[in-house]
């Protein structure tokens, strides 16, 4: 059997295939699985010479067969794999001559799309496409799954998941990297490793991309996070030009050499990938062998590093102390809960933002509210939040089944909070953590509620460690929460906490997080409380603080205590911050103008300052009508008149955007209800993705008080269809960039003025004319923001 | 002002000298965040060329219709398939900032646009070079989109590259390059230098374009 030899014996793959297809006649941009029906000889001759040459596995001619590049071949997707599988088993019956155990490997490849955000495929139509491939390659008899090539964490974790759900075979996953380390879609090698493991492939590494000698110092990176084996499988070498066609130049003895390195190191399957040929392979089986590279290897250490990760970056705990941002929080207030109620999701999406740029390094997304359908608001905040960031977050939800939809679309490995010591808690919690991979926070508390002593809640966290272990969760995705409790209610609450904090770090050696502000409940002047006690956890072994990065107090003490502690080098994160605090203050007088130039000027903090004044003295309606609208009427005619560029017209909408954002604080602060304003649709039209001209004219409306909903890029007609009838819209806008979704903007408009005629609809977008405009029935084609604001106002009678 | 930062500030809008202080030093601000984050990569690939009918042209194995790319490729047997990314990064920025700076946003698309023009200008100036060892010359390059040649065309392009596997660049069903700062372009070969200054701005049937390029 594959698994028990996995690790504990060297095993060696196939090489790569691609060269010899085209020595025998393969046409670039030609679709390779075809031949598994057309060329059979042909492909049980290739399979067949690197079971010769010694491979235990050989990948079926399987690449690029999914439903998404086959749908118009003339062959079916089943009788591809059929045929590629029912090839290789003919090639080991003709090839392996010793009788020894080999494997067929179904090959999986990239789907060839990027996946959204950036591009248009969901999620779940890549992890269909890559089931349907797997289910086919089981019935057909691949001993494994093969998934290879990848360059983009979120692909890949669709096509294991397709995997595991649907197949009960062994599934191995490898990536390319660069020589930095990086994927093309940016993830690191701690990030790819932690999301791999976390979704519990057999086996992971790293194929194509460079040769065997680039790879060497990516696979060290690998070892020092992973703990399953490790596979590589260079090209032969890194890819050079002649005559414009690519050829690689390591000759099997040199690329022998280096394998021979790189099992020493400690990778347990090897193999090539393109331009090594079945020479390359027999080179390198024989030079292991010979030299027995396997029993001299160094042993590698199972990875105990407790990691989180996105697409774009991984976060470590138990090193330097880390912030995880708690903003994204319904809880006592009133702003974030009516932007849950409204599916305000830039509000929510900004709040992200601000605790990034404040420095939060995960962020804590809570979208709990009892009116609210949160596994569909949970789905969607943590899809956008990983638009615009790649913060690692943690998913914090006691509802099951929105902790499930979460960690399913998530791109890495999450954070998950919470479970506890109930056993209710962790029948639910931990199949989760089993199937999708993440770092779950432990809450030492059980059916008997919260322990009043420090030992009892370090049991409770042994109790659930032991429980995970059951599931194969390892304790390094176990960070224990020893509850803060409140010091006003509980005198000995702090020093409770700070005691089982150490000890739960002494006993089981497991990173820890605490919400800390907790601690102050009922007392004045919370942040000295607060940001004391979050430097006394640290101290006794805190390894992420829940805490609001934007609370000035709190920072204060994250950046003194990593100062001090000498995790900060040279003290050059707390200079950065703090190096100019004298300087800072008395710039800030000195800029004090009135609101009404700070817009036309495009002056953002000086328009948050004069708001700010201002709105200590006079109603915020009057500020609105005296010095905003006179300075957003001028920018905009001098935009008109061409003495005004489009940057400058958006900055100075940027800067009131910001002074609205005052006086609506001031608004709420006041309890006064905010005026029901009117409402616009936009969207950029299905199959469009260039949403920038959309954002444009939002940001100018929403500054000439329209209620912009947004329904993003790639929209589907039926969606806008649907959110005008349902809102009363009476003024849709749309845009798009090029004459292929120019279609859909035509098909949009036909079905918006069939359901709902007395919805204006007005169009924008690089091939836009007037004329187009009025061919595909729009009632108004905005050559510019500006233009399409003064329609708007035209529209609702506001001229 | 150096060339990318020019041609930014055309893309903006602005003419000679109207650029104001302080978007230029937007601008540049801009071009620093760029520099950290964006990896630019490229791959190109030499096919036969045929010549079908007048205006039908064979490169490979893709037959293309069109009359400005046959104006364009005139006289050569052989082509090149460039492909080049600014990568996925930028995309991230300007969905990041779309929320919170619009201006900056908007500075971001031209900067990029502008990077990603200049790269491909140094790539082909590696390819010239080579090239011109064996006696070939490049013409201006062509991208689908320009002029009469389809955009349909990018997904044998990407196809007949393997620029997906090979440096990230994929496209939509509605043929968009993604990441979105990305092109394909083809590039004749030809045994005889011409001056053939129509490039792709130029050849465009947009004459009322903000941006056209004046010659």
């Amino acid at each position: 059997m594959l698994l028990d030899r996995l690790g504990k014996e060297l095993l060696f793959f196939d090489g790569g295939t691609g060269t010899l297809l085209q020595e025998n006649g393969l046409q670039p941009g030609e679709l390779p699985e075809t031949w598994s029906i057309e060329r059979p000889e042909t492909m049980v001759e290739i399979h067949k010479k690197y079971y010769e040459a010694g491979s235990d596995i050989v990948l079926s001619n399987t690449f690029g067969a999914n439903a998404l590049k086959f749908h118009d071949s003339k062959y079916k997707l089943q009788e591809i794999v059929n045929a590629s599988i029912y090839n290789l088993r003919q090639a080991a019956k003709e090839g392996v001559k010793d009788g020894r155990e080999v494997y067929a490997a179904l090959d999986i490849g990239p789907t060839g799309k990027l996946l959204k955000p950036m591009g248009d495929l969901e999620f779940e139509d890549a992890y269909e496409a890559f089931k349907e491939v797997a289910v086919y390659g089981e019935k057909a008899g691949a001993d494994l799954i093969h998934i290879e090539t990848m360059s983009d964490t979120y692909e890949v974790k669709a096509a294991v998941l397709a995997a595991k759900e649907n197949t009960s075979l062994p599934v191995f996953a490898t990536m390319i990297f660069d020589e930095k380390g990086k994927l093309l879609t940016g993830g690191d090698v701690p990030s790819v490793v932690a999301m791999l493991e976390g979704l519990r492939v057999d086996a992971l590494g790293i194929n194509c991309g460079m040769g065997p000698e680039q790879m060497i110092p990516i696979l060290d990176e690998i070892l020092k996070y992973a703990s399953v084996p490790i596979i590589v499988k260079p090209n032969a070498g890194l890819p050079k030009q002649k005559d414009g066609e690519v050829y690689y130049d390591v000759d099997p003895e040199e690329f022998a050499g280096y394998m021979e390195r790189i099992v020493e190191k400690g990778a347990a399957l090897i193999g090539g990938c393109c331009g090594t040929t079945p020479e390359h392979i027999r080179k390198m089986i024989e030079t292991v062998k010979a030299h027995d590279a396997w029993s001299r290897r160094k042993v590698p250490e199972k990875s105990e590093k407790t990691i989180v990760s996105s697409y774009g970056q991984a976060a470590i705990l138990g090193e330097k102390p880390l912030i995880i941002g708690e903003r994204i929080n319904p809880t006592g207030k009133k702003k974030f809960k009516q932007a849950l109620k409204d599916r305000d999701l830039d509000y929510i999406l900004r709040e992200a933002i601000s605790q990034q740029d404040h420095g939060a390094h995960i962020l804590d997304v809570n979208v709990g509210l009892p009116d609210i359908d949160e596994v569909e608001m949970m789905r969607e905040v943590v899809v956008n939040i990983q638009s615009i960031t790649s913060l690692p977050l943690q998913i914090d939800t006691v509802d099951q089944k929105a902790m499930e939809a979460a960690m399913r679309i998530y791109n890495g490995k999450p954070m998950v909070n919470s479970v506890n010591g109930k056993k209710e808690s962790m029948d639910q919690v931990f199949p989760l953590i089993k199937k999708y991979g993440g770092v779950v926070v432990a809450l030492t508390l059980d059916e008997d509620g919260i322990p009043q002593t420090a030992e009892k809640r370090v049991e409770i966290a042994g109790k659930i460690i032991n429980e995970a272990a059951k599931y194969g969760i390892p304790k390094k995705d176990i960070v224990v929460d020893v509850l803060t409790m409140t010091i006003s209610s509980e005198p000995e609450g702090a020093r409770i906490t700070l005691e089982a904090l150490r000890k739960v770090r002494e006993t089981y050696g497991v990173c820890t997080v605490l919400g800390v502000s907790n601690i102050s409940f009922g007392l004045p002047y919370r942040p000295a409380v607060n940001s004391n006690f979050y430097t006394m956890a640290m101290q006794n072994g805190l390894s992420a603080g829940i805490i609001n990065p934007l609370s000035e107090d709190m920072m204060r003490s994250y950046y003194s205590y990593c100062a001090l502690m000498n995790y900060d080098e040279n003290c050059e994160e707390y200079i950065r911050q703090y190096g100019n605090t004298v300087a800072a203050k008395p710039a800030a007088n000195d800029s004090m103008i009135t609101l009404k130039s700070a817009i036309e000027k495009g002056l953002k903090e000086e328009a948050h300052h004069a708001a700010f004044e201002l709105v200590k003295m006079k109603e915020p309606l009057e500020i609105i009508n005296e010095e905003m609208i006179p300075a957003l009427d001028g920018v905009g005619k001098g935009f008109e008149k061409g003495t005004i560029f489009l940057p400058q017209l958006l900055m100075s909408a940027d800067a009131a955007k910001i002074a609205f954002g005052v006086l609506k604080d001031a608004l709420a602060k006041s309890g006064a209800e905010e005026e029901e304003k009117d409402k616009i649709i936009l969207a950029t039209v299905k199959g469009d993705i260039h949403d920038i001209g959309k954002n444009i004219v939002k940001v100018l409306l929403e500054n000439y008080s329209f209620d912009v909903l947004d329904l993003g890029k790639d929209v589907p007609p039926e969606l806008i269809v649907e959110t005008a009838i349902k809102e009363d819209i009476k003024l849709v806008g749309l845009s798009a960039l090029m004459t292929t979704t120019v279609v859909s903007m035509e098909e949009t408009i036909r079905q918006l003025n069939e359901a709902k005629p007395d919805c204006k609809v007005m169009v924008g977008g690089a091939v836009l004319n007037e004329e187009y405009a009025e061919a595909i029935h729009a009632d108004f084609y905005g050559k510019d923001a500006m233009q399409t604001v003064y329609y708007a106002q035209k529209v609702f009678g506001r001229e | 002002m150096d060339n990318r930062t020019r041609e930014t500030v055309r893309y903006l809008g602005y003419k000679n000298g109207q650029i104001d202080t302080k978007t230029l030093e937007l601008v540049e601000d801009v071009f620093r965040e760029l520099d950290k984050v964006v990896k630019p990569r490229s791959l190109y690939r030499t096919f036969v060329l045929t010549w079908k009918e007048d205006d039908i042209i064979q490169a490979g194995a893709m037959e293309i219709h069109s009359k400005n790319l046959a104006k364009n490729l005139k006289g050569c047997r052989q082509v090149i398939l460039l492909c080049g990314t600014l990568g996925v990064e930028v995309d991230y920025l300007l969905k990041r900032y779309s929320y919170t700076e619009m201006a900056r946003t908007v500075v971001i698309q031209s900067c990029a646009a502008a990077m990603l023009e200049e790269y491909l200008d140094e790539q082909q100036e590696k390819i010239r070079t080579e090239m011109e060892k064996e006696g070939l010359y490049l013409r201006p390059r062509f991208s689908p989109g320009y002029g009469d040649f389809s955009i349909l065309h990018q997904k044998e392009i990407l196809a007949m590259t393997e620029a997906a596997k090979k440096i990230g660049l994929t496209m939509t069903d509605s043929s968009m390059l993604t990441p979105t700062k990305s092109v394909t372009a083809l590039i004749g070969l030809s045994t005889t230098e011409e001056h053939c200054h129509q490039k792709g701005c130029e050849v465009c049937n947009k004459t009322d374009c903000l941006y056209r390029r004046e010659s």
